[in-house]
This record gives C-alpha cells, structure tokens and sequence, in this order.
C-alpha cells in the first residue's frame, strides 16, 4: 500500500474509485485487452486498494489506448481512463526514476531535431 | 383570568437524573397564572393522568402544560385526558425536556434552568392557546383507481368486494396492464394469462366496478374524502355499448400495416383493432392516426361490415366529472427507452431485443405463436447473451440509479423456459449481482444453473457488433478468470431498467402528492405508511411507488385497497383544527395568500361589510376552507395586513415564547 | 444573556424546528444522547414556512445572540413546498439583517431531516461555536428588555 502514490493519482485524475461496483463493462469494453496484465477493472481495484507500485511495474497501463470507451460506457461514471492517464504522469513524475539518461542521447540524435527539444526532454524525463 | 396547570415527569430517572424536577416545578408555579405545580414519576401511565384529570376538575383549569417528553411521544395522551376532564383538548402544551433536554445535558444546574425555560415558554404559549374544535367533512363513498394494470384491478376488486363503487381509469383500450403482455411468471413458472385474465373478467363483471378504458384523468379538485376529478374519455370511433366485440371489423380493414404496440412493435396489427383476444372490455378501437376513412374520408369499410352500428367516425373526447373520496394510484412502470446504449446495438441490430420484447416472442399469442424465432430471419437461435443491469444501478446520465428489482429473477426466468423448451440452446447470463432476495427466488435462480445449465458469468457485456454472418458478436468480461470473451451469438437480450409511467408527474402534480427524483410516488413514511402517499385521501398501488414484482404489488394493491376502504367506511372525516384563518377586517384581498397555499385552500369572496361611517361596502377578502387547509402558516407569513394567523401556532403564541426564552 | 469574566460567553440561541422533520431531528439527536449546548432552546413550528421574520426580528430585539430555522430538506417539505418560501424569505431577511450589522454567522437556515439526529448536533455544537465567537449581539438588543 503506497498512500502518497495513490493520493497522487487519485487527485491527478479525479476520480472516485469508490464508485465503481465492479461489474467489469470496462474490462469487456477494452481493446487492448490482450496487450495487458492487468485489466481495466484491475486498475480501478489496484488503485483503491492503494497497490499501484505493482500496477507501475507491470506497465499494462502503456499499453491503453486512451480510446475512452470505458469511461464513455462506464455506467458508474468512474472513468478508468483518467486513471491509466494519472499513473502515467505519476510514473514520470516520481522522482529518482531518470527515463533520460544522457548516455543514451547520442544515440538518439538526430539532424532535424531541435536543441530545443532534447533540453526540454531531458528536463521532463530526468529528476 | 388564566388558571394553568403544570405537569412535571421524572420520566423515572430519564428526566429526574439531570433536571430537578422538583425544582423546575417550584419556579413553574411562581408564573403569572399557574395555579397549581405539580412533578410525578411517570405522568403518561393511568395514575399520572389521574393526577392531570384531577387537578384540571379540582382547580378549574383553563390550560395546562406537561414538561415530559417530545410532544410526538405522548402530546395525544395528554390530549384525551384532558378531554375526559372536560377541557377543550387543544388547551394542552407540551415542554419537551427529556430529549431536547434532559437526554443531550449532562450537567444538573445548566440543564435545570433550560428545563425551566422551556417550561415558562410553554405556560407563555398555554396563555394564548384558544379552545379549538376539530370540524367534520363528510365522505364521498367511492374509489378512483388510476391505472387498470393487475396492481389497479387488485386494488379495485378489494374495495368493490367491500362493497364501495370503484372507477377504474386506463389509459389503454384494454386493462391488464405489463401483466397482460407477460408469458410466465417467475418463481412458480405459471402463465401470466391464465392467472390475470379471470381477474380482469371479474373486474368487468363486478357491479361495483366501472371501469373508463381509453381515458385519462385531466383534472383533480377537492382534498380527501371530496376529491371531484375529471376523466377524459378519448375518442375510440366505436361506440362502446354496441360493440360485441366479434372482430369482423378488424378482419376488413385494409390499413394493416400499423406496428402493433401489444407485442411492442413486433408484428402489425389493422387500424381498427382489439389489443388482444382476452382484452376487457372486448371492445375495438379505431386509431385515428392510420384509419384511411378519418385522415382521408375514404374507406369506411369498418362500418359497412359492423352488425350492430358500432362505428362512429364522428366520435369526440368526452370529459365527464365525478366525485370521489379516495383516490389509488397504480400507473405502473415501463422499460427505459435503450437509445442511449448505442454499444449493445439496440437501434441497428432486430435481434438484440428487450426482455420484454423476449416475453412476446416466447408468448403463445405473439408475433410467433409462441415458438421462439429471431425477429431478423425467423431461424432457431442456438446461442443467447442475457445481459443484466442494462440502465440499472447507474451513476450517469444515461440509467436509472436504483436496482429495477425484477430483471435477475425475469432472467432467470428466460433462460430456464428456454433451455427447457430447446434443449440444444445455449444460454449465457451476464450479472454483475444475482440479487434474489425473496421467497423460493434463490432456489429458483440455483435450479437455473444447476439444473438447467444456464452460463452465469460475471461480468459485463461491453459491445456488441451485429456480423455479416447474420451473428452478433458479443464482447464481454468474465471477471472471475480475467478473461475477455467474444462469444458469436445469435440473439442478445437486455435486461432493460424499469421507470415510472409517464404520465405519474403530471398526475402528480394535479394530486399534489410528492414524488422522488426518479418519479417514483413518494409514501408517507418508508416503513410504517408504504401504501399512503402523505397527501391524504391519496394511496399508492404497485410499481408507481418502486419498482416491484407481481406478488409485491398485488400485496401492496389489497394494502392500498385497505385503507381506502377504512376511509370510505368513515361517514365523515375529523379534520385537523390547526389550520389558518383569516381576519376579514383585516384582510385587503391582495390575493398574496392565495398564490403561496400548496392545497388551494384559499378563496376569495366578495363579501359585504358595514363600514364606520354607517355605508355598507363589498371588499374582496380570503377565505380559508378548514378541511382542505393543512396548516403549514405558508400564508401567514405572506400576508402583508397581517390577517392571516395559524390556529395552535398564531403569531401571538409565538412571538410569547420568544419572548419567554429570552427573557 | 450571561457575560463573565471568569466564564466564557454563554450565548443565547432560538432555534425554530419544524414539526415534521427537523423537530423530529432534535429529538432523534437526543434518543441518541449526541450532547449539543443548552444555549439552544427549540421552539417548534408546523414548517419552516411559518417562521415569520418577525419571529426572528423579535427574538434578536429581546436579546437572542443568534437565531437558526430548520426545516425539510428541499424537495421533501411535508407540506410539498415550504421550506422553498424559508429560502427565499430567509435569503432575504439575512442579508438585510447583515446590513443591519447582525453578521451572517448569528443567523442561519439548515436542512435536517427526521433522520438526520447526528447532523442536528452537529449543527448546533458549530452554530453555537460561530455565535459564542461573535459575542454578545448588541445591534439590535432593545436595552430595555435586557434582564438585570
């Protein structure tokens, strides 16, 4: 049980997961349901019950395609999507994690890309 | 000068442990016009009304106040005693200083002084209390039921059986309501028909009852035990009392092709039509919107073929007034529209069909004499997707937010009848919750899946995609193994929510009964009054107060009969005397009274006055009809003269106890 | 009204309950023992749509430090629609008691419900708070009514 994560994502996507009566609509809504190894009524679940470190690790959550199916038919009006969008922002924003390490820029350059862009990456992507 | 009685309970130790009472009796006695203080263990048992009644004929009491507990507790108790003494009943005050006391205070000497307060509040209010008479209006004895479902004739029968007159007033050409339409019912799988038919044929035999098919109400005047309301009888273009009810008329027709709303749109029925065979009473109906002889002029086929002279395209909406001194309300409940649901195909796809519409596929007079087709190519469906709560348990703008009740029970129903009677068929339910709460249900449900083999998953079905193959494709969550399933079906069943009729709010409105957000009647009291509404005169009948199965609201039917029978067995109602009245001198005939009375209580009359100066002149002013007025004081404040005052809460009495409690 | 040295400031509260629901509140709030202050003294109306502002005007004239009206929650007024008028009326007469100089926190109009004993507490423990912090009311206190 991560508290300060799951109030993090709590509040970044607004959503009452207490709403949810888990009738599984999302789940049987989702397209990507194959990609992942939790599903979206499991991410609903898992963020309630405040267990989203082995949400983060298990990365299903990349795999949404932000379709909002489930928050259009959701019949609670819980929005699962919203919440597959915070644990996104939460992933980036923890700290000590570096998505950017600066070994790894060579290799990514590219002529036509902007100075611009690789500072305002690696002030987004590092700690 | 006022001679006023105290009364003060110790409740045992309730009252006695926190308040002196002995000493809240001294500082009572010494008010302005108490004669006599007295405290006593328990003064609501037989002894301490004794004491009451005693002192009320030994000192010649003009008011007295109890300080005891709250007045809803025992203000009647105290009431009738000092009636049996000989006092004018509404002469009684109550200080309630148990529980707005003595029950929340903990110290003695701080919950002593309020004890005392409340008390001199109290004697300040009994010195303006004015001898009150409840008046007495008599009962009209006879029952309106608006509504002809099974909650309508259940109600009807009862009160006819008592021996009242009943109207029935159905909006439809035929009563028997949702009931009519059903093939079976759950948990004992009798015929719906064969179980609701005698009724309706006893209902229109009954001397008692009269029953207004193809009628609305369109107006409600008058208050309990007086109701005059006005029933629209539509124009049907047959004549009732000649129609036999042979049906030659509805064999000729030419115009068949209009979509039959008895099997909900399923098949087509003719322009003139009798809803179905069992229809009571067996009387045709011309619909004005398809019949070529009233859009056109041309046809009239219907009453050349007419034996008896029936036809009558002339017809007119006739509005006919009668009194009644009860009014039911049983107008049922309908499936919500699914046009919301665009992910279960409803609007693209015929067979994904409600499960109403599955009642009439499966029902021996529907659209396929009862053999049970897809509605898309008339083939044997092999594979069936119930879907469970669709519009139900919802928190968005879509659905309904309660739990339609009915549909695990109807579902299970389904998929029993149809495995039973096509064995080779399977059937899959979708639940979120199997919510099976009533006598025999669980077991029904069990039998179901065990005996039956029906396929409870839970989970949802989240889309649903109509193929090319002719199969729909259903995409659905198994949530207890993680699974997404496809499953190819040939026919998808939604278990559409249940809501209130629509024309519940605008009677409503007419009855000024109370309603909740959902439009469900409102009862006066959750648990002790289900059946009344809190208007009086007002009762609620089935599905119009919550959604409900069909022995529910047969048992809330003979409930409502009941007491609307115990209302018509009165020759003439107590009213409650606590009502407005108004000054006439005063009173400027500003009509501001008027516009805020929710009952309609308040008239205004031209009357004629003897002015100061010896001329007579005629002033326009309020009057207030005792037996309609409920005495909520709205229009006490309203008035701007100040001549309207509440009886038993005048302005006098109190501003007196303002005055008593800051003193 | 009781101002001490020694003592803190014991308000005096009016407050109007309705019969049906609020009335009810208040003696649900005390079959459940929830304490509220004795500052509080009930005086009960068939519905909140009976207060008249005189009531209110009068109360705060005799020395009253603060004055709070119950009702139905809306929509559910035994009487169908009066506790809508109470709004209204209310609204009104509190904003003119403000610029009368009596603060909004000595007046007030809460919804409780039959049902609702724990927020009747709750509400009167808070009200009292609010007004005991504002002090004696002495706006519109008649001198003369004052007891010695």
């Amino acid at each position: 049980m991560n508290n300060y994560l799951r109030e993090q994502v709590l509040l970044t996507s607004g959503v009452n997961v207490l709403k949810c009566m888990r009738c599984g609509k999302c789940t049987a809504t989702c397209p990507a349901f194959d990609e992942m190894d939790y599903h979206p009524h499991q991410f609903v679940y898992m963020v309630e019950k405040g267990d989203i470190e082995a949400l983060m690790k298990s990365g299903s959550f990349y795999k949404c395609l932000t379709c909002f199916a489930c928050v259009e038919r959701c019949p609670r009006d819980v929005e699962p999507a919203k919440i597959v969008e915070a644990i996104r922002l939460s992933e980036v924003r923890q700290q000590g994690k570096n998505h950017l390490v600066p070994d790894s820029i060579p290799d990514m350059l590219d002529e036509d890309l902007p100075q611009q862009a690789i500072v305002t990456a690696f002030r987004k992507y590092t700690k | 000068m006022q001679r006023i009685g105290v009364f003060v309970c110790h409740c045992g130790t309730n009252i006695a442990a926190t308040v002196d009472v002995k000493a809240v009796a001294e500082a009572l006695g010494h008010e302005p016009g108490v004669v006599i203080s007295q405290d006593y263990q328990y003064m609501c048992s037989e002894s301490g009304q004794n004491l009451v009644k005693d002192a009320i004929k030994e000192h010649n009491l003009s008011g007295i106040v109890v300080c005891s507990c709250s007045p809803r507790m025992h203000e009647n108790t105290f009431r009738k005693a000092a009636a049996a003494a000989g006092l004018n009943p509404y002469l009684v005050e109550i200080a309630n200083i148990r529980e707005q006391c003595s029950w929340i205070h903990r110290e003695i000497a701080t919950a002593t002084e309020k004890a005392i307060v409340l008390g001199k509040a109290a004697v300040a209010k009994v010195h303006l209390n004015a001898p009150l008479t409840a008046g007495e209006s008599p009962v009209v004895k006879r029952a309106l039921v608006i509504g002809g479902g099974i909650a309508g004739i259940q109600t009807a029968l009862d009160i006819a059986e008592a021996g009242f007159d009943v109207d029935i007033v159905e909006k439809e050409p035929t009563i028997g309501g949702k009931m009519a339409q059903i093939d079976k019912t759950f948990p004992t799988l009798d015929c719906a028909a064969c179980i609701l038919t005698p009724k309706m044929v006893e209902a229109a035999q009954n001397e008692k009852i009269h029953i207004h098919s193809y009628s609305e109400v369109a107006d409600v005047k008058g208050f309990v035990g007086n109701f005059t309301v006005t029933i629209r009888k539509k124009a049907r273009f047959v004549d009732e009392t000649k129609c036999t009810g042979c049906g030659l008329c509805t064999e000729k027709c030419p115009m068949k092709k209009v979509p039959n709303e008895f099997n909900l749109g399923l098949d087509n029925r003719t322009a003139v039509y009798i809803p179905f065979a069992q229809a009571v009473p067996k009387v045709a109906a011309i619909d004005p919107n398809y019949c070529l002889m009233l859009k056109n002029g041309k046809c009239g086929i219907c009453s050349k073929v007419c034996s008896v002279g029936a036809i009558d395209y002339k017809q007119q909406d006739r509005l006919i007034e009668e009194k009644y001194g009860a009014i039911v309300v049983a107008t049922g409940f309908n499936p919500i529209k699914l046009d919301r649901y665009d992910e279960f195909a409803y609007n693209t796809c015929p067979d994904v069909v409600t499960s109403l519409e599955l009642e009439r596929l499966m029902n021996a007079a529907g659209p396929n004499g009862g053999t049970l087709l897809r509605p898309s190519d008339k083939t044997h469906p092999h594979k069936i997707v119930f879907v469970q709560c669709v519009g139900s348990r919802c928190d968005d703008s879509k659905g309904k937010s309660y739990c339609s009740k009915i549909c695990c029970m109807y579902t299970a129903k389904h998929a029993m009848l149809i495995r039973e009677k096509y064995p080779d068929t399977e059937v899959y339910v979708f639940y979120i919750d199997v919510r099976a709460p009533g006598k025999n249900f669980d077991e029904f449900y069990r039998r179901a899946v065990e005996q039956y083999n029906v396929h409870y998953i839970k989970g949802m079905v989240g889309k649903v995609t109509p193929l090319s193959s002719g199969k729909i494709d259903v995409q659905a969550s198994d949530l207890l193994s993680n699974e997404q399933l496809h499953i190819d079906a040939d026919m998808v069943v939604l278990a559409a929510a249940i809501e209130p009729d629509k024309s519940a709010r605008p009677l409503a409105t007419m009855l000024t009964t109370q309603m909740d957000t959902n439009d469900f009647f409102t009862e006066a009291h959750p648990k002790l009054r289900p059946v009344e509404s809190a208007t009086a005169g007002i009762f609620l009948s089935g599905a119009c107060q919550g959604p409900k199965d069909i022995p529910e609201t047969v048992a809330q039917a003979s409930a409502a009969a009941a007491k609307a029978i115990g209302l018509l067995c009165k020759n003439s109602i107590t009213c409650n005397p606590c009502v407005a009245h108004s000054d006439e001198l005063m009173c400027n005939g500003c009509s501001a009274c008027e516009k805020v009375c929710p009952y309609g209580a308040i008239t205004y009359q031209d009357k004629e006055f003897r002015m100061p100066d010896k001329t007579t002149a005629v002033r326009r002013v309020a009057s207030v009809n005792p037996a309609v007025c409920q005495g909520c004081g709205a229009c006490t404040v309203a008035c701007p003269s100040g001549a309207m005052d509440l009886n038993g809460f005048s302005n006098s009495q109190i501003m007196a106890e303002v005055d008593a409690i800051c003193k | 009204m009781q101002v001490n040295e020694n003592k803190e400031f014991q308000p005096l509260i009016v407050a109007f309950c309705c019969n049906w629901c609020s009335y009810a509140g208040a003696d649900l709030s005390g079959t459940n023992r929830l304490n509220y202050p004795e500052n509080v003294k009930i005086i009960r109306v068939p519905c909140s749509c009976r207060v008249n502002p005189m009531f209110i005007l009068r109360a705060f004239q005799r020395g009253a430090d603060g004055v709070i009206l119950c009702g139905c929650h809306p929509g559910d007024c035994h009487y169908t629609s009066g506790n809508y008028f109470t709004r209204r009326r209310m609204t009104l007469l509190f904003s003119m008691l403000d610029f009368l100089g009596i603060e909004r926190g000595r007046t007030r109009v809460e919804w409780v419900s039959a049902a609702e004993g724990a927020k009747f507490a709750a509400t009167m423990n808070e009200f009292t708070e609010t007004v005991r912090k504002l002090g004696p009311n002495r706006r519109l206190e008649d001198l003369r009514c004052r007891k010695q």
